[in-house]
């Protein structure tokens, strides 16, 4: 942990927008920053998930070692954030980054609730906020492999995603999202990473391309998620397991999401790169 | 008006000609008298075997906003007699609700009503759908109208988070009772959480009069508890998959069409039930125990293609209307012939008849029990 690599991926060149983060006389301030934030986050080691649609040949998506935060990122952490840039303020965000939900349920630009309100998971923010407050802290947002990755450990096991218990316990989280506790909601699954299921769903860095990525999957179709696999029956041609509900709604959200998109029930966490041993 | 003659199978190049002048002639009549009408309207639908290619040819005049309504009641007729835009505001909350008697259920709903609200409008209208997903929704929806000639049904172009909105147009070009469902992935379990609904396309002419309408929807739940047992339900996927419900119900819960809640009737009227079947995967024997439906619009077409019918299928994803006379006063027993759902597990409703009785129709000789 003591040696975060900071290089931030910039994956997508349509979100270049955000990219101050990227400037390399921007990395070495950042760096204690991130040792600093370094306890907030879990290691994830190098392994592997079943994805809900997997490339034609293989079942299963290897993963390298990444850390990612042990907290989803809440509202004390983004008021931080837009207190030290302002554009990233609501009323003051560009509307291409941002559509007209941004932060709206805060009670003001820089007021985010009492001490319960700032302890809950942020959401209503668009993944270019997400992204921008992750450049912030010297981070970045997890990669939907990543995130599904990480997602599918219990507290036992690094993989319990094909555990028909698991699986209805996710459902019951995911059904329960509303009725939640502002904090003590979710498990912290064993790589030390809590409330990933069940208290918000989170942005992730591709978050619209993991469908685009496998077009051979289906005859090349080459439409995105939207046109191909996210409604009505269809959405289980070409899963790896079509009983796999809880994976179904989780890719469903992403799919009803656009960068610019803030919602209710959207939040986010970071990730960050760890060296190559 | 058909411009057909008969085919000249057998007939001499002379007659042949001469029909072909008849027909030209009266295909010139035509014109002079009914201007440019399209041949799509020239043939009641159901009453030939032609496959239609169907395209909006009515004016559409004005504007007016649906009047949706909750089960068991349904929307007026429609006395209109042209086509008009309706602008129909469906919202979908997710929120618990009475499956059985201390038993919850965090339905998912069109409307906030289970099942979700009846929509009705004309054959020819032009439909601007709203969709909004409640801010308090967890996951994003979106609406397949089996109504809609249109990618999805509508779901390809609605997929709403929550907060959000999605705005859809349609023609209704084709009449008849249809069901619309939510198809977000993962489609069984929106249906299973009590995603769907009916609309009504009134065939231009309308129905027939009746006295009363209801609307009566059948469904299935699968929770984690046994039929009865208390709380708030989740969703069983096992049972769901194996296609074992824990519940059959009308209208969303056990006892939604019984006691103070029994569909009305009086002795001398008719009726029609507008009965739909949400599944997700049981196809319903509905059957009205004491009557006989006098008309049956198979699958809830626009024919009366069947009469004096004790039981009918309604498929899961379809539809049946139902029409019967009222001769006899009592309780009437809806229910699905597949009869350890009704005594079991939910599957029954109550339409209570009153009025003077009618011996000549019914009466009891001996027995332990009189009737009415």
């Amino acid at each position: 942990m003591r040696s975060l690599r900071l290089a931030i991926l910039i994956l997508l060149a349509f979100a270049a927008q955000a990219s101050a983060a990227a400037r390399p006389s921007a990395r070495t301030e950042r760096t204690g920053k991130a040792r600093a934030a370094a306890s907030r986050m879990a290691m994830i080691p190098a392994g592997s998930y079943r994805p809900l649609y997997a490339p034609v040949g293989t079942s299963r998506i290897r993963v390298a070692a990444f850390a990612l935060d042990r907290e989803p990122v809440t509202r004390a952490d983004f008021l931080a954030f837009v207190s030290r840039q302002p554009s990233w303020q609501r009323g003051r965000v560009r509307s291409v980054f941002a559509d007209a939900g941004y932060l709206a349920d805060w009670r003001g630009v820089l007021d985010a609730g009492d001490a319960d309100g700032l302890r809950r998971p942020v959401t209503q923010v668009s993944w270019f906020a997400a992204r921008a407050y992750c450049a912030s802290v010297g981070k970045r947002l997890p990669t939907v492999d990543e995130w599904e990755y990480a997602a599918a450990a219990n507290e036992r096991s690094s993989d319990a995603s094909g555990d028909p218990a698991f699986r209805a316990r996710l459902l019951a989280l995911y059904g329960g999202m509303r009725r939640s506790a502002s904090d003590a909601r979710g498990f912290v699954n064993v790589h030390g990473v809590r409330a990933l299921h069940g208290q918000v769903w989170e942005w992730t860095l591709d978050f619209n391309s993991v469908v685009l990525d496998d077009d051979s999957r289906t005859t090349g179709s080459g439409a995105d998620a939207r046109d191909r696999h996210l409604y009505c029956a269809s959405s289980a041609i070409g899963a790896t397991d079509p009983s796999d509900y809880p994976a179904f709604l989780r890719y469903a959200v992403r799919a009803g999401l656009g960068a610019r998109s803030t919602t209710s029930t959207v939040g986010f966490r970071c990730a960050a790169d760890v060296p190559v041993s | 008006m058909s411009l057909h003659v008969d085919r000249p199978r057998s007939h001499t190049l002379s007659q042949s000609l001469l029909a072909l002048l008849v027909a030209i002639i009266a295909l010139l009549l035509t014109f002079t008298v009914a201007g440019c009408s399209r041949i799509a309207d020239a043939a009641p639908a159901g009453e030939h075997d032609v496959v239609p290619v169907r395209a909006p040819s009515e004016k559409i005049v004005g504007e007016e906003v649906a009047v949706l309504t909750e089960a068991p009641n349904v929307p007026a007729a429609i006395t209109r007699k042209h086509a008009t835009k309706v602008i129909v505001n469906l919202d979908v909350i997710e929120k618990p609700m009475r499956l059985a008697d201390g038993v919850e259920y965090t339905m998912w709903t069109f409307g906030g009503t289970m099942p979700g609200r009846f929509i009705r409008v004309r054959e020819g209208d032009q439909v601007e759908l709203h969709l909004k997903n409640h801010h308090t929704s967890t996951v994003p929806h979106n609406i397949d109208l089996h109504a809609v000639t249109g990618p999805g049904g509508g779901a390809k172009n609605s997929l709403t988070m929550p907060g959000g909105e999605s705005v859809f147009t349609f023609s209704a070009l084709n009449p008849g009772l249809y069901v619309y469902h939510c198809a977000t992935s993962p489609v069984p379990m929106h249906i299973a959480n009590g995603m769907y609904g009916m609309i009504l396309v009134e065939p231009k002419g309308g129905l027939p009069k009746v006295d009363r309408e209801y609307y009566v929807m059948q469904s299935e739940f699968y929770t984690t508890g046994k039929f009865g047992e208390k709380g708030l339900q989740a969703l069983d996927m096992e049972k769901g998959v194996a296609e074992q419900p824990t519940y059959v119900v009308f209208n969303g819960a056990v006892g939604a069409l019984t006691g103070d809640k029994a569909l009305q009737g009086k002795v001398g009227e008719r009726v029609r039930l507008f009965v739909g079947n949400g599944g997700p995967n049981l196809v319903s024997s509905f059957h009205v125990i004491g009557e006989v439906f006098d008309n049956v619009y198979t699958e809830g077409g626009t024919t009366a293609a069947q009469h004096n019918v004790q039981t009918t299928l309604v498929p899961a994803g379809g539809s049946a209307i139902v029409e019967f006379g009222l001769e006899k006063p009592g309780d009437l027993i809806l229910v699905d012939h597949s009869i350890f759902r009704a005594f079991n597990k939910g599957a029954l409703g109550v339409m209570t008849v009153t009025g003077e009785d009618n011996p000549n129709v019914f009466a009891s000789i001996k027995g332990i029990a009189g009737t009415h």
